[in-house]
């Protein structure tokens, strides 16, 4: 009796795994996909590739419709966060592994530019004419397509709770009144980090930042890798138990904080703390395809695309006359009138702030 | 002769897909404005930081892979000698931290370690201890899986008359069992060591940014900085470092692989006994050490709103009306896009790692081959020590040509993993190859078996369940998308792990919710195909 | 007995699942004497002798040592030493290493293990053998140099698991003779696994007799060597021929012997109980012959009895197909009750 239900195991178990195997037909052999061929060569002059970051989402349907309406298949290509995707794009200059690109921030605008890894483009309409670079040959290749607002947030029902007012600016988050409360990604290896540092540079001046920063630590700031970390987890409202009422998220951070079956967020953005980092998109020198790019970085400033793009992407369309989602509209605001920086300047001092930051930070 | 011709595929391989990208890329850092001028790269070896770096790197990852010996072997003796309930079970369970993404368990590890979380009283938060636990969480299946396929063929008799003739428990572990392991074990400490030194995701993480490995230098250097001097000279400085260790463990190893008299797997298992308690509760405590922050991720899962519930679970098919959370692909197709990845990993790195493991376990006959079989041997273990981002980067400057022109083909990914996944095919099987007596072969040969069948009837009975433990080893390297990939273009079909590295990086409870969720969910369906692989007994072996 | 010296198995059982490998085994062993346990293979013989050694939990039952209850007392601390038929020599330490083995781990001087090695591989006929790696080692050698370091702390008790069972008949022979040689001169207290009644003869001086999981008969080598208990024990230890009814009457009343008459009778015969002879009371047709430089083996179909093994002397002459005549002996035979 045992041996027979013990042997029968074995002959299951090849048969389920035998026929998991196979319904995962190979990628290698057997795929209609139209992902194969890459960009330069191989693929079709109906192709446009199109690299980005990690963080790009957009609905199938919004992306049809581009197909559609310009008869160009399109293929995406995520290639890391910001920073990565611009070293990619520097790195194989000349050879480019797409033909448009969406994502290169301001903080690596410069770099790109500098690279000459972009071509000049005009689109058709630019509804996003305010955000575009102040540099002007980079405002000749990039095309401005969202922003988002890079602001302190605070966790109203613990202030609430704690009996203890918010803090409204940058000045507050170094007084002993909120030690330890703070917690902020690390500039070196997170982007909205970065727009942090940056908003201090502009806030205290090229040489009076590091000061603020040591007083910052002074009062017990936490930096953590990413933004995950500290919203998620040592953020008293983010996902895990957290302990800090105080991070560094977005302006469109809070609309996410509404319980279930209630109207208001628990959560608000600090918006004089705020740092505008925009998105661009521009058509790759060397492109196999540059009508095909061009057409992209036209549909990005479309009106269906700039209106998707809070819900998919959690950015703020440049075009100012693109409908918000309804909890936008009355909770994500963006700032008045936030810190920004040239982007050559970034670029310029990009090594030299980071290496300084260590030194205060860690 | 024969020999060469069978190393030629996956020399090849190694060829395009290893020596090329790092080549080009440290090439890039020695070769600025047009000339060879390697002592501006040279100078970042004499910075304090860098020796700062180097030393945390050694030491964390020599830390790292004691502990998890220390763990991991009394683990692997429960579950591959005693006759303890759920063994199968427990084996497929200490995969699941495999395939879980790094961005979640490193949240989860922190969810647990931050102050205010249940292991905050332990003060480890942002400490170098965390990044150790991190690793050894990782790690532990390499050595139980490892070793494990060794030890469970290992004749229970030697270590009887080593008892019978006084040595206590110990002594007959110190003075026989461990020796007899040593191939394994050695193995897969390399393995261990050389995933610690070259983890940065976890180290960034859990490290808070206070502690730097060479690594996560390399990371920052070309992915923020574009300071490729810097980059490539530390990707030497890694070469050479695990050139030095392979070589150290090429000696130790090769002085204890023996032709090992092997018994009946059934015949090996015992009953647990009091002598036993040590290695049980160790083991019961590495077990608990694998499930608590995998329980963290289940309880964060589960948590919707102040109360309990599968909604999480649910939104995860993507149909959810009026959510906020948005998701990339529905979990189904995430997942058979992971599916259809690892199958193309597993074979590549199943079907190459044969090769590899068939030809380093012969013995040379000249002093020549044996070295060049040992050459061969650790040159496969290279593409674990080296930097996933000099070999992603690599990638896009090197294979932009026909006919090689695969800078974003899919499958690069699936290539890219099976390299990963090669050495730990190449460590599970050599030795259980290496212990089969050659004169078997010879006996074999002898009576008329041609090559292919000397290996179907005398080696393949042998490796058939390192070979299944390889697969899935294999498979769960690609489902978890290791190292390198992360730096490649990936494909456009989201697989599972990039899915949850979305939804961890939105705002909103429910994002989280759903992120935690689709780890459990991936976690789960490993440990159910590791469970079925499990079963497939040595038995069935006749039917192939 | 509590004062007993030596070795007290009472109603061991040793029980894994539901099949039952040693069932109620009642065995003593008085200092300084070897044990033959003979039985066919999967009797038990070898579960037993782990039991004793302490690698098998008994399920019931005690073992005693010197009066000692050894429940609870891990093998490694029972002061005996085992050794398995393919010796199981580790594989990595030279033979030297091998045989000062249970020396060292008792953290013997190194001198003590010099000495003590060198003495031990003199006693097994190998000496200068120290530095050799058992690979280089042919199969007799190796279970020499297994026994040497069985012998390493002298064992209270040994525990051979059929040590020459692995070897070829001559080499067999050889060490047979040399293993007891060696077990006396050591006053060894010894256990001897087997299903080769001949080893069993050759090593030890008592004998137990197991068969499915029970041990059947026991006693010295004579007494159990006359009167096995039934047939199965008697083909066992390597009679040629049992009879039982008409037959056994028959041969038993040839013979000489005076049957009580009830139908149950049962013999058991050695070759050489029924001998040619040309006034002996039964009468056959040799079936086989062969000459061996002894005796000639014989076939024979005798009246009344039917086919049974006999032999005749050299000078007889018989061939096949003739008839002869046949005596009985009955030292050389087994009346089983």
């Amino acid at each position: 009796m045992r041996t027979t239900t013990k042997n029968r195991w074995p002959a299951t178990a090849v048969a389920a795994t035998a026929g998991l195997v196979l319904a995962g037909c190979s990628l290698g052999t057997g795929d209609q996909d139209d992902a194969a061929g890459g960009s330069a060569e191989g693929g079709s002059s109906k192709e446009v590739v199109v690299a980005t970051h990690d963080s790009w989402n957009m609905s199938k349907q919004v992306l049809r419709d581009f197909e559609q309406q310009t008869g160009y298949d399109l293929t995406i290509q995520p290639a890391g966060d910001a920073g990565a995707l611009t070293n990619k794009l520097v790195l194989t200059k000349g050879s480019p592994i797409a033909d448009a690109v969406y994502g290169i921030d301001n903080t690596f605008a410069s770099r790109a530019v500098d690279e000459g890894v972009l071509t000049d483009f005009t689109p058709k309409t630019n509804p996003g004419s305010a955000y575009e670079p102040q540099d002007a040959e980079a405002a000749a290749q990039l095309t401005p397509v969202d922003y988002s607002d890079v602001c302190v947030n605070v966790d109203d029902v613990w202030f609430k709770e704690h009996d203890l007012a918010p803090p409204t600016s940058f000045e507050d988050l170094a007084d002993p009144a909120y030690d330890g409360l703070f917690v902020t990604p690390a500039p070196s290896t997170s982007s909205p980090g970065l727009a942090f540092l940056a908003a201090t540079v502009a806030e205290y001046g090229e040489d009076g930042w590091q000061d603020y920063w040591q007083r910052l630590v002074d009062n017990d700031v936490k930096v953590t890798a990413g933004w995950s970390d500290a919203y998620q987890v040592d953020f008293t409202a983010g996902g895990g138990s957290g302990d800090r009422p105080i991070v560094l998220s977005y302006a469109s951070s809070p609309p996410f904080t509404i319980p279930e079956g209630e109207t208001k967020p628990t959560t608000s953005a600090l918006l004089d703390t705020c740092f505008r980092q925009v998105e661009y998109a521009a058509v790759l020198d060397g492109a196999a395809n540059p009508e095909g790019a061009q057409a992209f970085v036209d549909f990005l400033g479309s009106r269906e695309l700039q209106e998707a793009l809070p819900d998919e992407m959690y950015v703020f369309p440049v075009d100012p006359e693109a409908t918000l989602p309804d909890l936008w509209a009355k909770y994500a605001v963006p700032a008045d009138d936030p810190a920004t920086l040239p982007e050559s300047e970034i670029a310029a001092h990009r090594s030299q702030w980071l290496e300084e930051w260590a030194d205060i930070a860690q | 002769m024969g020999t060469a011709a069978l190393a030629v595929v996956p020399l090849a391989v190694l060829g395009v897909f290893f020596v090329l990208p790092v080549a080009g890329m440290v090439g890039r850092g020695f070769w600025t404005d047009g000339g060879f001028d390697p002592s501006a790269s040279l100078e970042v070896l004499t910075r304090s930081r860098t020796h700062r770096v180097l030393w945390f790197t050694l030491w964390s990852s020599t830390v790292a892979t004691l502990v998890t010996l220390a763990l991991g072997l009394p683990l692997t003796f429960v579950l591959y000698r005693l006759r303890v309930p759920g063994r199968s079970a427990a084996r497929a369970f200490v995969l699941m931290p495999f395939v879980l993404p790094t961005v979640v368990v490193g949240v989860a590890f922190r969810t647990l370690l931050t102050p205010s979380g249940p292991l905050g009283f332990l003060h480890l938060d942002g400490t170098a201890a965390a990044i150790i636990a991190a690793m050894v969480f990782f790690n532990l299946a390499v050595v139980v899986r490892t070793v494990g396929v060794l030890w469970e063929n290992l004749d229970p008799r030697r270590e009887q008359a080593a008892a019978a003739l006084g040595a206590s428990p110990w002594q007959v572990l110190r003075t026989v069992t461990l020796p007899a392991l040593a191939p394994a074990i050695v193995a897969s400490a390399s393995i261990v060591f050389l995933f610690c030194a070259t983890a940065f995701g976890l180290v960034l993480t859990l490290g808070g940014l206070r502690y730097a490995t060479v690594e996560t230098e390399i990371y920052l250097l070309t992915t923020q900085f574009l300071d490729l001097r810097a980059a490539a000279a530390l990707s030497v400085l890694q070469l050479l470092v695990v050139t030095g260790l392979l070589y150290a463990a090429h000696v130790t190893r090769s002085r204890r692989e023996h032709a090992v008299e092997r018994a009946d797997v059934r015949s090996t298992l015992r009953p647990a006994r009091r002598t036993d308690l040590a290695a049980v509760s160790t083991a019961a405590l590495a077990l608990a050490f694998v499930a608590t922050p995998i329980a963290a991720l289940v309880v964060g899962s589960l948590r919707v709103g102040d109360g309990w519930g599968l909604d999480h679970y649910r939104a995860l098919d993507g149909h959810e009306a009026g959510s906020t959370a948005a998701l990339l692909v529905p979990v189904t197709e995430a997942l058979s896009n992971s599916w259809r990845v690892a199958v193309d990993a597993t074979t590549l790195a199943m079907v190459l790692g044969c090769l590899v493991a068939v030809l380093v376990s012969r013995r040379g006959r000249s002093r020549a081959e044996r070295r060049g079989l040992a050459v061969l041997d650790g040159v496969f273990m290279l593409p674990l020590g080296v930097s996933a981002v000099t070999l992603g980067f690599g990638f896009l400057i090197t294979l932009d040509r026909p006919p090689l022109d695969l800078r974003t083909s899919p499958l690069l990914v699936p290539i890219a993993q099976a390299m990963v996944a090669l050495p730990l095919v190449v460590r599970t099987l050599t030795p259980v190859l290496r212990s089969i007596d050659p004169r078997q072969r010879e006996a074999a040969e002898s009576l008329g078996a041609s090559p292919w069948r000397v290996l179907r009837t005398v080696d393949l009975p042998v490796v058939w369940r390192p070979l299944l433990a390889a697969t899935g080893f294999a498979f769960a390297v690609s489902l978890g998308e290791f190292g390198a990939t992360s730096f490649l273009a990936r494909p456009e079909a989201p697989t599972m792990p990039v899915l949850i590295y979305e939804l961890v990086s939105r705002p909103g409870a429910d994002n989280y919710g759903m992120a935690l969720a689709a780890s459990v969910v991936l976690g789960l369906v490993t440990v159910v195909i590791m469970g079925l692989v499990e079963r497939l007994r040595l038995g069935t072996a006749g039917a192939f | 007995m509590p004062t007993s010296r030596g070795l007290e198995v009472r109603d061991a059982t040793v029980r894994f699942d539901r099949a039952v490998a040693v069932d109620d085994v009642t065995l003593s062993l008085d200092s300084g004497h070897v044990l033959a346990v003979l039985g066919p293979s999967g009797c038990g013989k070898s579960t037993l002798l782990r039991a004793i050694a302490g690698i098998e939990e008994l399920t019931a039952g005690t073992v005693c040592f010197d009066g000692r209850d050894l429940a609870g007392v891990p093998t490694h601390k029972r002061g005996f030493a085992l050794m398995f038929q393919d010796g199981q020599l580790f594989p990595h330490q030279s033979v030297a290493g091998n045989v000062g083995y249970a020396l060292r781990v008792r953290g013997r001087s190194r001198s003590e293990q010099r000495v003590r090695v060198d003495e031990l591989l003199d006693l097994v006929g190998l000496p200068g053998y120290g530095e050799r790696m058992p690979a280089t080692l042919s199969g007799g050698e190796r279970q020499r140099v297994a026994l040497a370091r069985a012998l390493a702390v002298r064992p209270r008790l040994l525990l051979l698991d059929e040590p020459l069972s692995a070897l070829d008949r001559g080499l067999r022979e050889r060490l047979a003779a040399d293993l007891r040689g060696i077990l006396a001169e050591a006053g060894t207290t010894a256990i001897l696994v087997t299903h080769d009644q001949e080893e069993a003869f050759a090593v030890a001086d008592r004998m137990a007799v197991m068969r499915a999981g029970r041990v059947v008969q026991s006693g010295s080598l004579s007494e159990v060597w006359r009167a096995p208990v039934d047939g199965e024990v008697a083909s066992f230890l390597g009679y040629a021929t049992v009879l039982r009814g008409g037959p056994a009457r028959t041969v038993l009343a040839a013979g000489g012997a005076h049957g009580d008459g009830n139908g149950d009778a049962e013999v058991a015969l050695r070759r050489s109980a029924l001998r040619c002879a040309d006034d002996g009371p039964l009468r056959g047709r040799v079936l086989e012959a062969r000459a061996t430089p002894e005796v000639t083996r014989l076939r024979v179909d005798v009246d009344g009895v039917g086919e049974v093994d006999a032999v005749a002397g050299q000078d007889a002459d018989v061939s096949v197909g003739h008839d002869v005549r046949l005596m009985v002996d009955l030292t050389r035979a087994a009346v089983l009750s």
